[in-house]
């Protein structure tokens, strides 16, 4: 942890079986080189996200370089956005939510990451997927 | 007027009892239009609330509504978790123990800034703002019978949201489907002040 030379990536869905999968494509299509953190699931077990568990996977995937959040519905970005305001102020400004689809994103922002790419780079990979 | 500690356990209790008694009925709305778990995540967060009320309410206000907002951010799961959870954190920066309508109003406009900064969202996109914003402009208004105007226009601007098109949350992927139908956030509003209502009542 804190020692990568890449950007983290960090993959937040509602759904923690979608959460394990998009990881695994990841640690497959990817490698491990680029730090992973995953979460899936509201604080009761259901569908949902939780910000608690958002701010664990941010932990687990932390650079100095920074994090790029990928999201799948609404709330997951909404809480993304409050775990990222709860962070210490010196990371606050080293994590970013990108708007893009979850799993085709991470996958993109992963090999971005792999590359050594600057946080700002690995972003606009994944958003290069969303129609303009 | 001051709000001792007593007071600030009798309103916290007050909302989180209002809003876990009608979390069916919640969930039920939400099901309508957006994922069917308004309710469950909103008694989860009131809940933890709940658990935490002695602990909450030894507090000033300033620090209660926030420990509250907290809490629903922590525990709530859906995007209401933030939402309200910015609104009790926004509150809870600008009141002290001692309150007049005006502190209150002003407090209260700032708050519902916030929460439309969260929400990247405003009045008349069928949310919960429909039901703040007109309980804001209701505040402000000097006059008799505050606690009958604020449950009057919260009820009045829930039902309101029935015939409105959402344009933002879940329900906004339904589109023209989502009119005919009340909005889950809109009617937790609505439901929190009508709780809040209740208690200036008993103080009256």
């Amino acid at each position: 942890m804190g020692v990568s030379a890449n950007v983290g990536i960090v993959i937040v869905s509602h759904s923690p079986d979608v959460a394990r999968g998009t990881a695994s494509m990841v640690e497959q299509m990817v490698g491990r080189e680029v730090p992973l953190g995953w979460c899936g699931g509201d604080p009761g077990g259901g569908l949902g996200t939780s910000v608690e568990a958002i701010l664990k996977a941010i932990e687990a995937a932390w650079s100095e370089r920074g994090v790029a959040i990928l999201v799948d519905l609404g709330g997951a970005e909404t809480n993304s956005e409050m775990a990222i305001e709860m962070l210490p102020e010196a990371r606050r400004g080293r994590v970013v939510v990108c708007n893009a689809p979850i799993v085709e994103g991470v996958v993109m922002a992963a090999t971005e990451a792999a590359s050594g790419a600057p946080l700002d780079a690995v972003r606009r990979t994944a958003e290069e997927l969303m129609p303009a | 007027m001051m709000i001792g500690c007593d007071q600030r356990r009798r309103l916290v209790d007050a909302v989180a009892q209002r809003v876990i008694a009608c979390a069916d009925e919640l969930t039920e709305l939400d099901r309508a239009i957006g994922d069917g778990d308004h309710g469950i995540n909103m008694r989860r967060g009131f809940e933890a609330v709940l658990a935490e009320l002695d602990t909450i309410a030894k507090q000033g206000l300033g620090d209660s509504l926030r420990a509250v907002g907290t809490t629903l951010v922590m525990k709530v799961g859906g995007a209401s978790g933030p939402l309200y959870g910015t609104l009790f954190m926004t509150l809870g920066k600008s009141l002290s123990n001692e309150i007049s309508r005006e502190h209150v109003a002003n407090a209260f406009g700032v708050a519902i800034e916030a929460v439309k900064l969260r929400g990247r969202s405003d009045v008349g996109q069928k949310t919960m703002l429909d039901v703040l914003a007109p309980v804001l402009a209701e505040l402000r208004q000097d006059g008799g019978d505050l606690p009958a105007r604020l449950r009057a226009t919260a009820g009045a601007a829930a039902a309101a949201t029935v015939p409105m098109r959402a344009t933002r949350g879940r329900a906004s992927f339904l589109g023209e489907r989502s009119i005919g139908h009340m909005d889950p956030g809109a009617r937790s509003s609505a439901l929190i002040i009508d709780a809040i209502a209740d208690v200036m009542e008993e103080w009256a």
